[in-house]
C-alpha cells in the first residue's frame, strides 16, 4: 500500500515539475508578443525559457529514473548548460542590437549608456 | 588547495589498491576518506581545507537558482499584466570586482535577478550596464542585491 502512495506521490511531482515548465515556456512565449521593444522581450527570454526548459528537463530525468532506471547524464547536462548559456545569449544580443542602434521604448525614462557609445562612434569616425 | 586535491586522490587511489577492488565505488569511498583524513590534519597541511571553498561554490549556485526562480515568478506577473505601466531604462552600476570571471559571474547573476538584464560592461570594467524593466523600483533595491553578490563572488574567488 506504502508503496504505491509513494509511487503516486512521485508521479504528481513529475506531472507538476513537467507542467510549471511549459506554463514558464508559454508565459515567455506570450511575453515575447507583448512587449514592447527587443530589451524587454529578451528579459522574458532568458528567464521564462531557463526555467521552463529547466523544469521539462528534471521531469524527464525523474521519469526516465523512476520508470526505466536509466540515469541521464544528458538531461543534466542539459539543465546545466541552458543555465549558463541564457543570461550571456540574453547580455549578447542585448548589446549587439543596442551597438547596431535599436531604439529603447518610447516610455523609457533613463539611459546611461547612451553617451558612452556616442563617445565610441566618435573615436572611430576620427 | 590543488596539493589537497592531489593528497585527496592519492589517499583514494590507494584505498583503491587496498581493498583490491577497482570500481568506481571503492574510489569514491577512497575518497570520502581521503576528505575525512585531510579534516582531522587539516592544521598540518598548508592552506586552508579546500572543501571550505566548495561549499562556497554551492552556495553560490543555491544563490542563482533562488534568484532565477524569483525573477520567473516577476516576469510571469508582468506578462500577465493587462496594462503594462512600467518604466523601462538602462542605468550604470558601479563595481568592485576586477577579473574577467568575477565580472562575467556578476553579470549573469544579475541577468538572473528580477527585472535586471545586463547590457554592457565598460572598457575599464569598473560599470556594468544594466537595462532594468521598472527604474524606481530596481534602482532601490539593487544596492542590496550587488552587495550580497559581490560578497558571494569574492568568497569564491579570493
Amino acid at each position: 500500500m506504502s508503496g504505491t502512495l509513494i509511487s503516486i506521490i512521485i508521479d504528481l511531482f513529475i506531472i507538476l515539475s513537467l507542467l510549471i515548465g511549459t506554463f514558464f515556456i508559454f508565459s515567455s512565449s506570450v511575453g515575447i508578443l507583448r512587449f514592447p521593444d527587443v530589451y524587454t522581450r529578451l528579459h522574458a527570454v532568458t528567464k521564462g525559457a531557463t526555467l521552463g526548459v529547466a523544469g521539462i528537463m528534471i521531469g524527464a530525468f525523474l521519469f526516465l529514473f523512476i520508470e526505466h532506471g536509466i540515469i541521464s547524464g544528458k538531461l543534466i547536462l542539459g539543465t546545466i548548460f541552458v543555465f549558463m548559456t541564457a543570461p550571456v545569449s540574453g547580455h549578447m544580443i542585448s548589446r549587439a542590437g543596442y551597438h547596431n542602434g535599436v531604439k529603447l521604448w518610447d516610455k523609457s525614462v533613463r539611459d546611461d549608456y547612451a553617451d558612452v557609445v556616442k563617445e565610441k562612434r566618435k573615436s572611430i569616425d576620427n | 588547495m590543488n596539493f589537497q586535491i592531489v593528497i585527496n586522490i592519492v589517499i583514494a587511489l590507494m584505498w583503491m589498491f587496498l581493498s583490491e577492488s577497482y570500481t568506481f565505488t571503492t574510489f569514491l569511498v577512497g575518497y570520502i576518506i581521503g576528505i575525512i583524513l585531510l579534516y582531522v590534519l587539516r592544521r598540518f597541511i598548508p592552506d586552508a581545507f579546500y572543501l571550505n571553498r566548495v561549499l562556497k561554490v554551492i552556495k553560490l549556485l543555491l544563490l542563482f537558482n533562488k534568484e532565477l526562480i524569483l525573477s520567473n515568478i516577476d516576469i510571469v506577473k508582468l506578462v500577465y499584466k493587462p496594462k503594462l505601466d512600467v518604466q523601462p531604462g538602462i542605468f550604470a552600476l558601479p563595481t568592485e570586482l576586477k577579473s574577467n570571471w568575477e565580472i562575467t559571474m556578476l553579470a549573469n547573476l544579475i541577468s538572473l535577478t528580477p527585472g535586471t538584464l545586463s547590457i554592457a560592461v565598460s572598457e575599464d570594467y569598473s560599470k556594468i550596464y544594466i537595462h532594468a524593466m521598472d527604474i524606481p523600483d530596481v534602482v532601490k533595491s539593487i544596492n542590496d542585491i550587488k552587495e550580497s553578490f559581490e560578497k558571494a563572488i569574492m568568497e569564491v574567488t579570493r
